[in-house]
């Protein structure tokens, strides 16, 4: 059923009408056309599509907006102000992408990593970052660009 | 190929013009890569570009556009090719800006993405265009300044005047330069006066993908647009029969629902025509969510298709009837093994040779199909209007479809434009662009500008695969345990993957390779390396078994045979250079410190291999827990010739060897009664991030040769490499890919 949400994403609120159980990923991509959030498999299971939740990493693709009232949503146009998100200069000083499409999905995954376990052991980042899939297979650059991150962070 | 400067002068990069205000080119593009951004914005909307050759357009400001011809997935040509054009320019890379350029084949030059030759067929080409627009530069500011060219000189975008202290920007000549005519007999900097080539430089676009910043053509969007999805036959061997739409059109943002016809029946298809189902049910709705709800909503009957007759290259072929399944893939494989096959070469009297052996070898090696998975699903936005489409394609070769939309559509190819979105890893799923038929068709029916979505089950379940392969390897000996004869025999289902000339032929005195295939109504095409993805492993799964059964040194073995195809080799056709063969093994063999005491704990395997005319050599080290295998260590050498972004090249390196070694352990697409039994992430098993090796060290062999490639040439080795290092691990050969459910 159509209905009226509002959403509180990156620290400013959207009223949008829509279908009750479209996920919060084409709520984002088609309705509110912030394309940073990707599509990749709509099952949970590549992570393309991360966003954090109430400052928890969640696949939006698994998130219907009727579950969403009141909650903090960011994603990766909003993970830092000016952009300079430590995990995001990390991944520009080690060059890391190679075709990019899954890394807003990585660097989400990585900053809400990094927010609860400031100083991840590498066994840390291989458990949290497996729901991440890669096919270029950048993940050797992105658990460094983790560590640089993580070092960079007072 | 050679490029002669004959072939440069047809290149209308040399047909100067001045172009100001207006056109597609000015303002900020959808694709302008700026770097830095600011510079691009304080532009405003219309700043004065004075052209260059098509490569080159600098405002009087000194704003310095260098466009990137070639599609971009990942393997960061939208960086190198830049590179090319800028040293011999003379500006500072970190000031300019770079555009993807779209497909204009009259002013660029092979636009394809694919077969590792961006960098290679763009070598010469690129930086004569910047050296071409230099010299015009140069002998503007002659003229201005009244001084010979001689006694000027260039460095980061000015030119200078020693003798009278006299300097001014590129931009100041700009207009003047843009109105003579294009230099002759140019001549290019020698390797060793680089400045940039050989310098890392970061992506251009790294800021735009940090940020999320829209960039794919799944990002892309227009006022007006709707998003089209299509439903397909669920099996291969089957089409549509009938459909009942009246449930799907009353859904919610549902606009229409219609059938295409991909191609016309009689329509003589090329080589990137490949498409997996000819007609299929077009839902075209306001949003993505809207059309995947009424697809759930469509009453389809499907039937089973009868025998196909298609025109392709030329060729009349009949796509089969049937519903396919993987056991009996696997069986018809091991029965043409039996029978004889296509003899492709044959050197000296293997049959004798096999007769007098004392002892024998035989080997069978098994690869499944693999799906592409890139992870951007296919997609593309397409508006018909008239006789005209544009296109904003992910596409790694547009001038193949160009022709095949052309003919579709009944327009001229002229009235097609397509600009180059990045594309979210090709592999070369994205050389096959029916998709764009497709889009067009259905923006043609609708009469509005659509994109066209695929859903990762689409993308999964009606792919274009990498073929199942098999290869039998049969060696004989002497009485000294001396190998006197090789025999290669493999092929797949629907081709063979043998290359008859590569090593190692041309080192074994008694040599024959033989070809079979099966046909099948499962669609295949290019993936990272054709053929030699699976060669690569079964060969050199061979070469360290029979090396261990004559006691030698796998390095030292592989060499000995590369000497032999050196010094005195056999046959005519060799396809190979052995002494760069032999060079990355020298080089892995060093660094890995192979063969070192050190190392004696190590359970290390090595492989090497020549393909798309760049050689790759690596030894991993590996160790097993709990039945799984964890990678310690990847070491890869490979010689590309000259590495124009040592950083981008790294980087794509370690990245085959990962994708490598996912595919060896886990890539497996299996096949029931014509479907995929895999659909999606969930089932369809791809490496992840604790599943990557520990460390990987990539070296490259230093030379002036000019580059030859490496997006494909660092993939294939890995899955020898790994099969030997599990060898060493648990003492089992494995034969059938993928690995990682025979470890335990």
């Amino acid at each position: 059923m159509i209905k009226k949400f509002t959403l509180r994403i990156n620290k400013k609120s959207h009223t949008v009408e829509v279908d009750e159980n479209m996920p919060l990923l084409w709520v984002l991509r088609d309705i509110l056309d912030m394309k940073g959030t990707k599509y990749g498999c709509g099952v949970g299971s590549c992570g393309a599509c991360t966003v954090h939740l109430n400052g928890i990493a969640v696949r939006s693709c698994q998130l219907p907006i009727s579950s969403l009232a009141n909650q903090q949503i960011t994603t990766i146009e909003g993970l830092a102000e000016k952009g300079d998100h430590p995990v995001q200069k990390a991944w520009l000083d080690l060059d890391v992408a190679q075709c990019g499409y899954c890394q807003s999905g990585q660097i989400m995954s990585a900053a809400a990593l990094l927010k609860n376990t400031p100083r991840p052991t590498e066994e840390d980042i291989d458990n949290f970052m497996s729901g991440n899939i890669c096919r270029c297979g950048t993940y050797t650059r992105i658990k460094k660009a983790i560590q640089l991150a993580a070092s960079n962070t007072k | 190929m050679k490029k002669t400067d004959s072939n440069y002068s047809r290149r209308s990069f040399l047909k100067v013009s001045s172009l100001s205000g207006g056109g597609f080119m000015l303002g900020i593009s959808w694709f302008a890569s700026a770097k830095p951004v600011e510079t691009l914005a304080e532009l405003g909307a219309e700043p004065i570009w004075q052209e260059l050759t098509s490569y080159i357009k600098i405002t009087p400001d000194n704003v310095i556009k260098i466009f990137s011809p070639n599609p971009e997935f990942g393997q960061n040509v939208m960086t190198s090719l830049p590179m090319l054009v800028a040293e011999e320019l003379d500006v500072d890379f970190k000031a300019i800006v770079v555009e993807q350029a779209s497909y204009n084949p009259a002013l660029f030059n092979r636009q394809f993405t694919g077969g590792s030759q961006s960098i290679r067929s763009a070598w010469k080409l690129l930086r004569t265009a910047g050296a071409s627009a230099r010299q015009m530069l140069l002998t503007a500011a002659s003229q201005a300044w009244n001084v010979p060219v001689a006694e000027l000189t260039t460095s980061k975008g000015q030119v200078k005047h020693a003798a009278s202290g006299k300097s001014a920007t590129y931009g100041s000549f700009a207009s003047a330069a843009s109105k003579l005519p294009v230099p002759k007999d140019i001549v290019l900097k020698a390797n060793k006066g680089f400045r940039l080539l050989g310098t890392p430089q970061k992506n251009v676009e790294g800021s735009k993908i940090v940020h999320g910043k829209p960039l794919f053509g799944m990002d892309y969007k227009e006022e007006g647009m709707l998003i089209a999805m299509t439903e397909r036959p669920p099996a291969f061997g089957m089409r549509l029969k009938s459909f009942d739409a009246t449930a799907a059109k009353k859904m919610p943002g549902i606009v229409d629902v219609f059938t295409i016809q991909v191609y016309e029946p009689t329509q003589k298809l090329a080589m990137f025509d490949t498409r997996s189902f000819n007609e299929v049910i077009a839902v075209v709705g306001k949003s993505t969510w809207d059309v995947l709800n009424a697809r759930k909503r469509l009453n389809v009957v499907w039937e089973n298709a009868p025998d196909i007759k298609e025109i392709m290259n030329n060729r009349e072929t009949v796509v089969p009837r049937g519903l396919e399944s993987t056991s009996k893939h696997y069986a018809d494989m091991l029965a043409m093994d039996k029978k004889p096959g296509r003899v492709e070469r044959k050197d000296g009297e293997p049959e004798k040779a096999f007769e007098a052996a004392k002892h024998i070898i035989e080997r069978t090696y098994t690869a499944p199909f693999l799906a592409h998975n890139i992870m951007e699903p296919t997609n593309t936005f397409a508006h018909f209007q008239g006789n005209k489409v544009r296109f904003v394609a992910p596409i790694q070769g547009p001038d193949f479809i160009a022709n095949t939309i052309a003919t579709r559509l009944g327009i001229p190819k002229e009235n097609i434009e397509i600009q180059l979105a990045r594309m979210g890893g090709g592999f070369g799923r994205r050389a096959y662009g029916h998709y764009m038929v497709e889009a067009a068709l259905i923006s043609k029916q609708a009469n509005a500008p659509v994109k066209l979505v695929y859903s990762r089950e689409d993308d999964v379940s009606g792919g274009i695969y990498r073929p199942t392969y098999q290869l039998t390897y049969r060696a004989a000996f002497d009485e000294n345990k001396r190998l006197t004869v090789m025999h290669i025999k493999g092929g797949g289902i629907p081709e063979s993957p043998l290359h008859a000339n590569r090593f190692p032929a041309g080192a074994i005195d008694n040599y024959m390779a033989e070809s079979w295939s099966i046909p099948s109504n499962i669609t295949v095409g290019a993936f990272r390396a054709p053929r030699s993805n699976f060669n690569a492993a079964a060969e050199q799964s061979f070469l360290d078994e029979i090396a261990e059964y004559m006691g030698k040194d796998p390095i030292a073995f592989r060499l000995e045979l590369l000497k032999r195809a050196k010094e005195s080799p056999v046959g005519k056709n060799n396809d190979y250079d052995a002494s760069r063969y032999m060079g990355v093994l020298e080089l892995v063999r060093d660094k890995s410190g192979w063969g070192k005491p050190e190392n004696a704990n190590k359970k290390r395997g090595v492989s090497a291999y020549f393909c798309h005319n760049s050689y790759a050599a690596q030894v991993i080290d590996l160790h097993v827990k709990d039945g799984q295998v964890i990678v310690d260590h990847v070491i890869s050498a490979v010689d590309c010739g000259v590495v124009v972004n040592p950083e981008g090249a790294k980087n794509m390196a370690e990245g085959a060897a990962i994708d490598g070694i996912g595919n060896a352990l886990f890539g497996n697409l299996t096949f029931t009664e014509g479907s995929t039994n895999q659909k999606n992430f969930d089932t369809y098993r791809m490496i992840r991030h604790n599943e990557a090796p520990k460390k990987i060290d990539v070296h490259f062999v230093a030379n002036e040769i000019d580059p030859t490639g490496l997006g494909e040439p660092p993939f294939p080795p890995i899955f020898g490499a790994m099969a030997n290092a599990i060898y060493q691990a648990t003492g089992k050969r494995l034969y059938k890919q993928p690995f990682g459910n025979q470890i335990a």
